[in-house]
């Protein structure tokens, strides 16, 4: 890093007056955390017991022999507590929040995983929990709101904007302006003002720590290639972590296509040439904007990678070359999880199957004797509805129009 | 006001026959700039001494609801920064008062921060405000204001501690703006102990006026301020008061503020 905060040219930490204090303080918490030696031991201790971790480096035998070329493994995120990587940042910064003595953490979500994550923490650790959600997530990813909602959080829809992960982004810091001195902003990605790409970057670090010792005591050498998707990057900057230095390994981050590149309906700010420079949510990365400055809308079916910026970390290392970036469209996304769920008997998140696409797509031209990972940073399950639409799935159809005239009869019931 | 002076000395200057100024505020292009131009021709004839213009943001963060809202209108509106320009030029033609852009950082970066404060210049603009630059991402910024002699307007808060006051207040010119509680705009503020605390820390932080914003929206908040600040800035109220009630609203709640 040049300057504090910064990778490159991006980064940094454009945060209002009222919250820089809090901010100065947050970076001393992270940096005492860090330095002291039962820190880190204790949070993987806490990650074993409570959220499976080390989690599974699976070797996907079916899908390696489909496409004939390199062994296919894939680490298994989705195996962590709440189905998601999510889990590793937000139990990490629960600690941070005991050491600084807080009682009340919020946070941001689009797909629902972290926000789900951040309330089984609150939960665990005894914190009072408001979760930002854009409306249109909030009605794309219902089940994680009932979650939410069970695990004791106030899930707030947020109308403004986009009415998505941008716009619950601002929402959280409005929120924290206000009630910083009790609150912890638990910010979901390596996104927003130092020093939160810092740290969520480091609790993530996990699974790529993991993945490498994995990925050596089988395959007994180093993957040829590793897949992430990217969001705002923190599952793939956690992967790609394990393996920075070892220049051998292609590093390819996923980023969300959606209706395709040309469409301008899509969230690929690294892989297209329609992102810029822009400064926003207080940090310098390449944005999804127009001329002025004014953020687009942006689409993907997956509300986890629906996003206008991504982590200046990997806008470092994309323009140092060191990670490229690809994107998968939407119709993609649905083909390449009916062929792992099929497979492999292994369902991922729509998030994660943007990464399945481009390893599938490239996989056959690598010999047998190499390995690529795919990093499947959470699971299926929140997306039911997404995906049953997707497939126009009747009898699920059929099962939701009887669901909802069992709820009409019963509010008819009621009002009697 | 003479236009040789700095912006603090005109303040200054016009503080010796008023205890308090005000700052009033709006966004460009909300509703509409036909709007914009009767607000401000009725702010400047019932005396408002500094007028504050939001060129919009898509992502504003520092602001509440009402401001917010009022951001997104005009951007989907198809406001763009380049009329948000003319306008404030058009405007500092006509008007004798100082006259400032507040926006976020993005809006000047995209444009060229060297450019856009060339221009700002150009049009006769006293200086800016804009809450997502601290000075430590500033550099160019600062630097460029001061070659312009444009006031970067820098802001104090209630956590800011002293150490951070005479930071801010050394990288600051024309007054400092004093957030007047934690929270976003648009929403009450209590005037109690602690705010008077808190402004006696500003006072003794600068030599610069002192203009007071966040939750002032009638003549006892204003009071309020008397003998405390020299700026009372009215911010999210006059933007509620043209929604309900229509721009000729404006000069008669203006009037009855002092
Ligand atoms: C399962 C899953 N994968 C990926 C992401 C994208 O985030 P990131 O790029 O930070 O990993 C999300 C975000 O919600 C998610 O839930």
């Amino acid at each position: 890093m040049s300057k504090t905060g910064y990778y490159g040219n991006w980064g940094g930490a454009f945060v209002p007056e009222i919250l820089h204090e809090t901010f100065r303080k947050l970076g001393v918490a992270f940096i005492e955390a860090k330095a002291d030696p039962d820190f880190w031991p204790r949070y993987v201790e806490l990650m074993g017991s409570y959220s499976c971790r080390p989690t599974p480096l699976t070797f996907a035998e079916n899908l390696s022999r489909r496409f004939g070329g390199a062994k296919i493994f894939i680490k298994r995120e989705d195996l962590n507590h709440t189905g998601a990587h999510k889990a590793n940042n937000v139990m990490g910064q629960g600690l941070l929040v005991q050491r600084m003595g807080k009682t009340r953490v919020i946070a941001e979500t689009g797909a629902g995983q972290h926000g789900v994550a951040t309330a089984t923490m609150a939960a665990k650790f005894g914190f009072d929990c408001t979760i930002y959600m854009g409306e249109e997530d909030v009605q794309r990813q219902r089940p994680n709101v009932f979650w939410m909602e069970k695990l004791g959080a106030t899930v707030v829809p947020v109308a403004s904007g986009s009415r998505t992960l941008k716009d619950a982004i601002n929402e959280a810091f409005r929120d924290w302006v206000a009630n910083m001195d009790c609150t912890h902003y638990v910010m979901g990605t390596v996104c927003g003002p130092h020093p939160f790409p810092e740290m969520v970057a480091w609790f993530q670090k996990i699974i790529g720590d993991e993945a490498r010792r994995q990925i050596l005591a089988i395959h007994g050498k180093l993957p040829a290639r590793i897949y992430a998707c990217v969001g705002g990057g923190s599952n793939a900057v956690g992967i790609f972590q394990g393996f920075l230095a070892d220049n051998g390994v292609e590093l390819a981050g996923v980023e969300a296509g959606g209706k395709g590149l040309a469409s301008g309906l899509h969230a690929a700010r690294l892989a297209g040439s329609d992102a810029s420079p822009g400064v926003a949510q207080g940090y310098k990365t390449m944005f999804l904007q127009d001329e002025d400055g004014q953020m687009l809308d942006t689409h993907s079916v997956a509300a986890g990678l629906d996003y206008i910026g991504v982590s200046p970390i990997l806008v470092d290392l994309w323009e140092q070359g060191r990670v490229r970036f690809s994107a998968a469209t939407d119709d993609e996304v649905m083909a390449a999880l009916q062929l792992t769920i099929r497979s492999e008997g292994i369902i991922p998140a729509l998030e994660s199957a943007h990464a399945f696409v481009q390893a599938f797509k490239e996989v056959g031209d690598l010999p047998p004797e190499e390995a690529i990972i795919i990093n499947q940073s959470g699971r299926g399950d929140k997306d039911i509805f997404t995906i049953a639409d997707a497939f126009s799935d009747p009898s699920w159809r059929e099962f939701i129009r009887n669901k909802g005239e069992e709820y009409a009869d019963g509010a008819r019931q009621e009002s009697d | 006001m003479t236009l040789t002076m700095s912006l603090s000395q005109d303040i200054k200057q016009v503080r010796k026959s008023k205890e308090i100024l005000l700052m009033t505020h709006l966004v460009l292009g909300y509703p509409s700039f036909g709007i914009n131009r009767q607000v401000i021709t009725q702010m400047v004839d019932q005396g408002v001494d500094i007028i504050e213009l939001q060129i919009p943001f898509s992502e504003p963060i520092a602001d509440g609801p009402v401001i917010l809202k009022a951001n997104h209108e005009a951007i989907n509106h198809g406001v763009r920064v380049g009329q948000c320009l003319e306008f404030a030029a058009e405007m500092a033609a006509q008007h004798q008062i100082p006259l400032l852009l507040m926006t976020y950082y993005n809006i000047l970066f995209r444009y060229g921060v060297e450019d856009f404060l060339e221009q700002t210049k150009e049009n006769s603009i006293r200086g800016l405000i804009i809450p997502d630059l601290p000075p430590e991402e500033g550099g160019q910024y600062l630097a460029a204001c001061r070659r312009l002699e444009l006031a970067p307007i820098q802001i104090f808060a209630p956590t800011s501690g002293k150490a951070r006051m005479a930071t801010l207040a050394a990288h600051g010119a024309g007054f400092i703006y004093c957030v007047a509680r934690r929270g976003v705009t648009g929403s009450p503020t209590s005037f109690d102990e602690n705010f008077n605390d808190y402004i006696k820390r500003c006072r003794q932080a600068t030599a610069l006026p002192l203009a007071v914003g966040f939750g002032i929206s009638n003549r006892q908040d204003v009071d309020l301020l008397r003998g405390k600040a020299d700026i009372a800035v009215i911010g999210s109220a006059t933007i509620r008061l043209v929604d309900q009630q229509g721009p000729e609203a404006v000069g008669p709640f203006i009037a009855g503020l002092r």
